[in-house]
């Protein structure tokens, strides 16, 4: 945990400085991102020792699967699938999300609890990809073995893009969550598959008002807490990665009291709960 | 009050109300009707009229049709413009209605951004431009055919929303006495993004077609409904609800009932959406209720009837909302609506797979939370 703090920071080191340059000069930043040598190195040596320190997380597709599109049709809403197959689940007690090349490379953290279940355990969001970059998801197994699944991803401008469609329908919902179990027929024996969606702006800290020359300041949902009935189905710690109006669609075990619970807190400290039906809805 | 009479056109007759209309002999020709309000009795427009209101229709050849242009332009407040004196770059749609037709496609070297469709209207004492085009080469060549058709000052330049294929031209009308109008929530939108909508639009157009782009947001802002009046013809300004944007602006010309309707209508080039899907498909039936007579989108033809020009639209709208809503009840994912969704509208339009998906992972994130 101490290391992820470091990236964290790290990271927003890293999105203050490009803030400064851009600042400083608008015509350099228009300048196409391929002219840069440092953007164009490979991050994920560097990024790998700054989130896992000496562990090297190795490509291992029994463990761990991701599907990401090759090229993103929306930036700021790129699709992001992870797939745990049954045999390694029970192993498995974190995972997680990176995009190498964002402000913020670590899209979130879920530690899984002990409602997670034990079949095939899937979990989608979506993310915002700010230049093309390797989209990976590392998982940690009760060993302490690190294991990671990779995608290329072809998307540009999520992070500094306004996603806001409507802006002011958006910061009049926010807050505003939705927990359901899905009928679906993915979900293995003995699993349910719930969806949960939080409208919040997701404001990353990168996006300009030029009306007013300053960034808009950074809010986003921190954390957010899923449990069935008393026992957690994860925990996610996350970041600006996240795209607005979190949404995320996760399996978790089936037990006698299904309810979906769920806590989030975003980063000014605004706590957002919501719950499910006992049957779902 | 008309100033302005093109003699491409070769067939001309009279309509109710007395006034006369030039059609073009190519049925395809976006140019549907030229009007030509009658100035007071001329023996010439007078004998026409009545053989036009016997129900002759008369052909005229160019050397006729010149003819009436000069008895038009006998009285003081008409003048003839050679053909082609626009620039050929402006169609005339209505009486003083200008509308050129830009490309579809999106931004290259090689269209210099000129893929959108822009327009003025001529007034007695003022011309208003109404979108500028997506580029500054763009917003010279419009300023030019206005000025090849009217020496009244333009006054106004209204931008239709915020997008950059629609306001990159505008710095080509900057001057003293101008004022720049839009949506109020234009200014807002177009900020928030200038700095990805200037990158972007360097990249894709190159630096020649690019050089002296300027972001130059509304001086004037609509919050609800406003009136310009050019003279002899006002145009009320309406501030739309949230469809293709949040910062849609209609633009009504009150001589000819001509409606601006931006990117409100995308006829042939596969609409995009940016705003709401269901704000969109409100509108449209709103708009529906009480059809303008002409319309002019911010793709596509010139200009057209409401029909023409709403009914595809309404049917991509209805069919990817319908498509998505079913597969969130079936509890499918985004990704897997975006391989799927609104599938059987791909051979209606142009452009269809640089915008579909994005139309359908957008329509989705926002029907999910019905």
């Amino acid at each position: 945990m101490q290391v992820h703090r470091l990236t964290w920071k790290a990271s927003f080191a890293a999105a203050a400085l490009a803030i400064v340059a851009v600042g400083a000069s608008p015509v350099t930043a228009a300048e196409p991102a391929s002219g840069n040598a440092l953007i164009e190195a490979d991050l994920w040596p560097t990024l790998q020792k700054d989130i896992f320190g000496a562990k090297v997380p190795a490509e291992n597709a029994s463990v761990v699967t991701i599907e990401a599109p090759p090229r993103a049709d929306d930036a700021a809403l790129v699709p992001v699938t992870v797939r745990i197959p049954a045999d390694a689940a029970k192993r498995v007690t974190r995972m997680t999300l990176i995009v190498d090349k964002n402000p913020a490379p670590v899209v979130a953290e879920f530690a899984y609890g002990p409602a997670a279940g034990e079949g095939e355990r899937v979990l989608s969001t979506r993310v915002r990809v700010d230049m093309y970059s390797n989209v990976r998801a590392v998982v940690e197994t009760d060993d302490g073995k690190l294991h990671m699944a990779t995608k290329f991803v072809k998307a540009a401008g999520g992070c500094s893009a306004p996603a806001l469609k409507d802006t002011d329908a958006a910061l009049a919902d926010a807050g505003r969550m939705i927990v359901k179990t899905l009928e679906t027929t993915d979900a293995a024996a003995g699993l349910r598959q719930g969806q949960l969606m939080i409208k919040h702006p997701q404001y990353s800290g990168l996006q300009l008002n030029q009306a007013t020359g300053f960034y808009i300041p950074a809010r986003f949902v921190r954390e957010i807490d899923v449990k069935r009935g008393n026992d957690l189905v994860f925990k996610m710690t996350g970041g600006i990665s996240i795209s607005e109006d979190p949404n995320f669609r996760f399996t978790y075990a089936a037990g006698s009291d299904e309810t979906l619970d769920v806590t989030a807190t975003d980063t000014e400290g605004k706590v957002f709960t919501g719950r499910t039906g006992p049957k779902g809805s | 009050m008309l100033n302005i009479f093109y003699i491409e056109f070769k067939r001309l007759r009279c309509l109710p109300g007395a006034n006369f209309a030039c059609f073009p002999d190519d049925p395809d020709d976006p140019r549907e009707i030229l009007e030509l309000p009658r100035q007071g009795p001329h023996i010439y427009l007078e004998a026409m009229s009545a053989l036009a209101n016997a129900g002759v229709l008369m052909t005229m050849n160019r050397r006729t049709c010149l003819a009436a242009g000069l008895a038009l332009a006998a009285t003081p407040i008409l003048r003839v413009v050679p053909a082609g004196a626009a620039g050929g770059f402006a169609v005339e749609v209505a009486p003083g209605v200008f509308v050129h037709r830009g490309q579809h496609a999106v931004f290259t070297p090689a269209n210099q951004g000129d893929i959108s469709n822009p327009g003025f209207v001529v007034g007695r004492d003022a011309v208003a431009v109404i979108d500028t085009g997506g580029s500054p080469i763009v917003g010279r060549a419009l300023k030019a055919a206005v000025t090849a058709v009217t020496d009244v000052p333009i006054r106004f330049v209204i931008n239709t929303h915020m997008h950059p294929d629609h306001v990159f031209g505008n710095v080509a009308f900057a001057a003293e006495g101008l004022t720049f109008v839009g949506h109020h929530k234009m200014e807002r939108g177009l900020l928030a993004r200038a700095d990805r909508y200037l990158a972007i639009n360097k990249e894709l157009l190159g630096a020649a077609a690019f050089e002296g782009t300027k972001i130059l947001p509304p001086t004037m802002q609509v919050a609800a409904t406003e009136t310009l009046d050019l003279g002899g013809r006002t145009l009320e300004l309406t501030a739309q609800p949230t469809a293709h944007t949040d910062n849609d602006l209609t633009v009504t010309d009150s001589a000819t009932g001509t409606v601006f309707m931006g990117d409100l209508l995308f006829v042939e080039h596969i609409p995009t959406i940016d705003g709401s899907i269901k704000g969109w498909m409100a509108l449209l039936d709103r708009f529906g209720q009480t059809p303008p007579a002409r319309v002019v989108p911010g793709h596509g033809p010139a200009a057209l009837t409401w029909a023409d020009a709403a009914t595809p639209l309404q049917r991509y709208l209805t069919t990817v909302a319908t498509d998505v809503r079913a597969l969130i009840k079936q509890g499918r994912t985004l990704a897997e609506a975006t391989e799927s969704a609104g599938a059987s509208e791909k051979d209606a339009w142009q452009l269809f797979d640089e915008y579909h998906k994005r139309n359908v992972s957008a329509a989705f994130a926002e029907l999910e939370w019905e």
